[in-house]
């Protein structure tokens, strides 16, 4: 193999490493602060992705129907609640205050699918979509049950996936969408050439990632977040509760995942299941660190898309199995790890 | 008596169970503005449950009213906390890898969320009661000595501003001079009309400072009164004072 395409390969590894990087760190976000392993966190890929370009052909997307479901649920849920067990009022109030965001999102969305603007300004509209429906799918799904062990929240999140799934599948139909690269020229890196819309992907990625970082160091907000995930009990009695920790880091989650999904329907045909896989290697990433490890995933991740993209070379069509299996060894190595790191512990 | 304070806190037949054990059984306790009320007991007397009970972060039966609002079930945490209930708990629950500054700030988060701008001048306060802090300010919380660590603990409860402050065992493993600042500050505290629920084994400087005690024995109040009487209370001195009111053991308790 020559230098030339050992180049390319790794500059198309780092692509989809800086992707999987996203998702992994929105995975290990949510777990640090609500204990859920958000199998889902495909889905919001899909849907942006899918909504983004429907936005471009100047069509209504039908994310904008999941979203308003959503938004119906959580009031009837709401409802229900109350009339079984008191405070109607409050808990309508709550609901209503919660869904105006989400409603201005579905208005947006639907606005802008009649105008002409330019794909940035869609990407912009596809992301605040998907982004609507984090806080209200943890508010109706996960919220009721935030005490519930893992195993169960895990569970539930498997059927959160395949429901979302279903209802992807359900607006979007079977086809696949591919849009049109934000930046359509590439240049070249000492010979090797790479397409501008990788850089932007590099940019992006390093973009949100400064982003959350500076959003947890400097903000009172964020510092907020750390310390419920520190120390749960301790958050508490600061009057930050579990569910306003959780709401946020699904709203995070939800961001990261439109974005991921906006920029890859530029490199890959995506359909309204494709997610799923881009999010299971965001998952593997994050168990590379422990799923409490933001630079192990984030390692984790970029390493990942390489080994992607030199298996991709080598043997196309077996691409996913070598990329899977591969994992099995390095799970395996980082579980030796992390008992060891217990043992020290006791 | 007439023209008493208001009531900050009421509770009425509270009881704390874990599993088939009550650990609390039916306890009437009340405190009003700018008193510092004081429990005292043994080991296991059920103190640290009562005070978490009273915070929301333990279920319980029993009526509770705060501020003189309806009693029912105590409201979660962060109800309280929005209300200007705080609780030091016995176990401090610091944020560990963050720095004292960060813990400090994150005590007046809820005010924060709220509209509050204040938080510069009240970590200056916070420091010039606890100038150790100050020094430290950059250091993680959870490398702070023992020490240190009660005075972080009392300074992230302090600015959020309570008006009901709640404290278990705030002198616990204290040498004798820090002892006497955090006495000193609880008094400071009472001037500024914060209501002061006090659990403290130190129970010589606790009914010293309180002006009505309670003491907890498995559970139940056996005793309470204005602690002027509970000082002077033979079973009181006996158990928790030494023999008549004698000087404390060597080792200051
Ligand atoms: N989570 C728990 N599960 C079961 N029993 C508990 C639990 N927490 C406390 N207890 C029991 O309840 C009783 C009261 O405990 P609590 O911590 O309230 O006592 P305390 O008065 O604060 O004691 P100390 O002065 O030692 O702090 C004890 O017998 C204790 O063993
Ligand atoms: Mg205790």
């Amino acid at each position: 193999m020559s230098a030339f395409i050992a180049g390319y390969l790794v500059q198309d590894g780092l692509a989809s490493g800086a992707l999987y990087t996203l998702l992994a760190l929105a995975i290990v976000l949510v777990f640090a602060l609500t204990r859920v392993v958000l199998i889902p966190q495909g889905e919001f890929v899909s849907y942006a992705a899918l909504t983004y370009a429907l936005l471009i052909e100047r069509r209504t997307p039908g994310t904008i129907l999941i979203l308003l479901l959503l938004i119906v649920l959580t009031i009837a849920v709401e409802a229900g609640r109350g009339l079984l067990r008191g405070g109607l009022r409050t808990r309508l109030v709550a609901a209503l205050r919660a869904s105006v965001l989400p409603l201005a999102a579905a208005a947006l969305a639907y606005g802008a699918s009649l105008v002409a603007l330019p794909a940035i300004a869609y990407a912009l509209v596809a992301v605040v979509l998907v982004a609507a429906m984090g806080p209200l799918l943890y508010r109706l799904v996960y919220e009721p049950i935030a005490h519930a062990s893992v195993l169960v929240l895990l569970i539930v999140s498997v059927a959160l996936h395949l429901v979302l799934v279903e209802l992807g599948l359900f607006v979007f139909g079977p086809g696949g969408a591919r849009t049109e690269p934000l930046i359509g020229w590439s240049l070249s890196l000492g010979g090797v050439p790479v397409a501008a819309q990788s850089l932007a992907i590099y940019a992006t990625s390093a973009l949100v990632v400064l982003v959350l970082y500076v959003l947890s160091e400097r903000t009172l907000y964020g510092k907020a977040l750390r310390a419920a995930a520190i120390n749960a009990t301790g958050a508490r009695l600061m009057g930050i509760s579990a569910a306003m920790a959780g709401r946020i880091a699904f709203l995070l989650a939800a961001i990261i995942g439109a974005i991921t999904g906006v920029l890859v329907s530029s490199v890959t045909m995506i359909y309204y299941d494709t997610g799923f896989l881009l999010g299971l290697k965001g998952f593997v990433a994050a168990i590379m660190g422990g799923l409490i490890s933001y630079p192990l995933a984030a390692v984790g991740a970029i390493g990942l898309g390489v080994m992607e993209s030199f298996a991709a070379y080598f043997a196309s069509a077996f691409k996913e199995a070598i990329v899977f299996s591969l994992i099995i060894p390095i799970l395996f190595w980082r579980s030796l790890a992390t008992f060891r790191l217990t043992d020290d512990e006791e | 008596m007439t023209g008493q304070p208001p009531l900050l806190l009421s509770c009425r037949g509270l009881t704390v169970s874990y599993g088939k054990m009550a650990a609390v059984r039916g306890v009437d306790l009340d405190i009003r503005q700018g008193e510092v009320v004081t429990i005292v007991g043994p080991n296991g007397a059920g103190k640290t449950s009562l005070l978490s009970a009273l915070m929301g972060l333990l279920p319980c039966t029993g009526a509770v009213s705060y501020f003189g609002g309806a009693a029912g079930a105590p409201p979660p945490v962060e109800t309280l906390v929005a209300q200007g209930v705080a609780l030091i708990p016995e176990t401090r629950e610091l944020f560990g890898p963050m720095s004292v500054e960060d813990n400090l700030r994150l005590g007046a988060f809820d005010r924060w969320r709220r509209g509050a701008r204040d938080l510069d001048a009240m970590l200056a306060d916070v420091y010039a009661t606890f100038p150790r802090l100050g020094e430290r300010r950059r250091q993680e919380a959870g490398t702070l000595s023992g020490g240190e660590r009660q005075m972080l603990a009392m300074g992230r409860a302090l600015m959020g501003r309570p008006r009901l402050l709640m404290m278990d065992e705030p002198s616990l493993g204290l040498a004798p001079l820090i002892i006497k600042e955090i006495f000193r500050l609880i008094a400071s505290l009472r001037e500024r009309n914060v209501a002061i629920l006090l659990v403290e084994q130190n129970a010589r400087a606790a009914l010293r400072i309180a002006d009505h005690g309670y003491v907890m024995e498995t559970g139940e109040f056996v005793l309470q009164g204005p602690t002027a009487d509970l000082i002077r209370n033979d079973r009181v001195i006996e158990t928790y004072l030494g023999i008549a009111g004698a000087e404390p053991p060597p080792d200051g308790r």
